[in-house]
């Protein structure tokens, strides 16, 4: 199985690709984890991880920078049902807009708009940065094995707000409900870092690698 | 809700870890990437490095230290020490590290701050904050180790960093650090009420009691110790749990 982990200049590749190594080692799952900003890997991968870092609008203006793509990937992940993982801003990316730094494009896969977070209570810090418990909204093959209220770990402003609350598999409390794991058909993404989420962050990598939606 | 974070830091050197007393009297004790594994199973909540490699020829040391805990440990991973250049600080994204802590060239060059933040992202910039009470109320930021006064304000530099996109500040109370009498608590209040970003406390933990001072009196969103982890004084397991149980909600998944 060859898993692409998309490479458009944003954020740490190699963390993340050394994550799926270790879940994919852990679980006895054989994959072949690339890191690549080339078209052509994505569309011969069988499985899709987008990373993000930073702003939405950067991350946006990234992926379009490498000709070809954003096309290539609308190919895998739309046309031909190739399983999908969004990581932070990688997730927020599915969005229809992004509304940071004046209003950016999404990719448009799943309903929703990604706004800044506005806690209710103004001492809460931004960023929503740390460990923070997940509750269960919807089931997923993706939560296999994973206890009710495991924390993981979250560094963001802005939040994605689905405008179809089935597409929201958990979310997190912080001055309100933010969204936390988002899917839709073969795609899912996190807010969080499963990356940097200890052994709950690899349990869900393991559970995004076995998933055949 | 969003628990508190507590937060190991090795102090390395040339590839080894050391740690100080007031930044003198180093004792070398172990590898840092084995280190980094014990408190990642312990179920430590991020990890810091602090680079304080003095000489040149060594600076890349780290790199290797870095790239080989980001291969073994799943866990946020801040480095600081020398960080003076975008380059530096790609290098450490590179090699693995989550946050680049910003501390000397954040004061002689206060742009460095905002330029990096642009470049990478507040996310991954830590402003790295010394500074020591000189008066009642009163808060300076010093550097060179504690050692060279600046005359510049605690709390309006804190705020000037955030505001030029500091993702989170490292504050280390400097008439503390190394003494084991907790953290200077009044001025850890002062910048985390001050500030809109997280604030870790740092310098001065001897006891468990310390840590929870540190999120109840000082406001801080997380506490950073090394001393008293490194030294086997206390267990990451047992300084989460007394936290948990006196008032601070924690992370208790896995330990």
């Amino acid at each position: 199985m060859k898993v692409v982990v998309v490479d458009y200049g944003s954020g740490n590749l190699r963390s993340c690709a050394k994550a799926f190594e270790r879940a994919a080692t852990e679980q006895n799952i054989q994959a072949d984890i690339i890191v690549s900003g080339d078209p052509k890997d994505v569309s011969s991968a069988d499985r899709i991880v987008l990373p993000g870092v930073g702003a939405f609008a950067d991350c946006r203006a990234g992926l379009d920078g490498v000709p070809g793509l954003v096309d290539a990937m609308v190919n895998a992940v739309i046309k031909n049902a190739k399983p999908f993982f969004g990581i932070c801003v990688g997730m927020q990316l599915m969005a229809d807009v992004g509304r940071e730094f004046g209003d950016s494009q999404g990719l448009g896969w799943i309903a929703g708009e990604v706004v800044a977070i506005k806690p209710t209570n103004k001492e809460l810090k931004i960023p929503h940065m740390g460990w923070n418990n997940l509750k269960i909204k919807n089931t997923h093959p993706l939560l296999a094995g994973i206890a009710a209220d495991g924390h993981a770990y979250f560094v963001h402003s802005f939040q994605f707000v689905a405008s179809d609350e089935k597409n929201v598999v958990a979310e997190v409390e912080y001055g309100g409900p933010i969204s936390a794991i988002i899917a839709k058909d073969n795609m899912v993404g996190t807010q969080f870092h499963p990356e940097k989420s200890q052994g709950l962050g690899l349990k869900i990598i393991a559970n995004f690698l076995s998933w055949k939606p | 809700m969003l628990k508190s974070r507590i937060i190991p830091c090795l102090d390395v050197e040339g590839g080894r870890v050391v740690k100080g007393v007031n930044f003198v009297d180093l004792v070398d004790a172990g590898d840092p990437v084995e280190q980094a594994r014990v408190y990642d199973a312990a179920g430590a909540d991020e990890l810091t490095f602090l680079d304080i490699t003095a000489s040149h020829e060594n600076r890349d040391t780290i790199f290797e230290v870095v790239n080989k805990t980001a291969e073994q440990c799943f866990m946020p991973l801040t480095v600081g020490g020398g960080v003076r250049t975008t380059d530096d600080i790609r290098k450490l994204l590179l090699a693995g590290a989550d946050k680049a802590s910003i501390n000397t060239a954040a004061v002689t060059n206060p742009e460095f701050v905002k330029e990096a933040a642009e470049k990478f992202g507040s996310q991954c910039i830590v402003v790295a904050i010394d500074a020591k009470t000189v008066a009642p109320g009163k808060f300076e930021i010093f550097t060179h180790g504690g050692r060279e006064a600046t005359g510049i304000d605690a709390v309006a530099w804190a705020r000037r960093m955030a505001e030029y996109g500091a993702g989170e500040i490292l504050l280390t109370s400097m008439d503390r650090d190394g003494t084991g009498k907790g953290f200077n608590i009044e001025l850890t209040r002062a910048i985390s009420d001050a500030v809109p970003v997280p604030v870790i406390a740092s310098g001065g933990v001897g006891t468990l009691d310390h840590l929870v001072e540190g999120v109840l009196g000082g406001h801080a969103s997380a506490v950073l110790a090394a001393s008293i982890f490194h030294f086997g004084t206390f267990t990451i397991t047992e300084a989460k749990k007394y936290m948990n149980d006196h008032g601070v909600p924690m992370r208790l998944d896995g330990i």
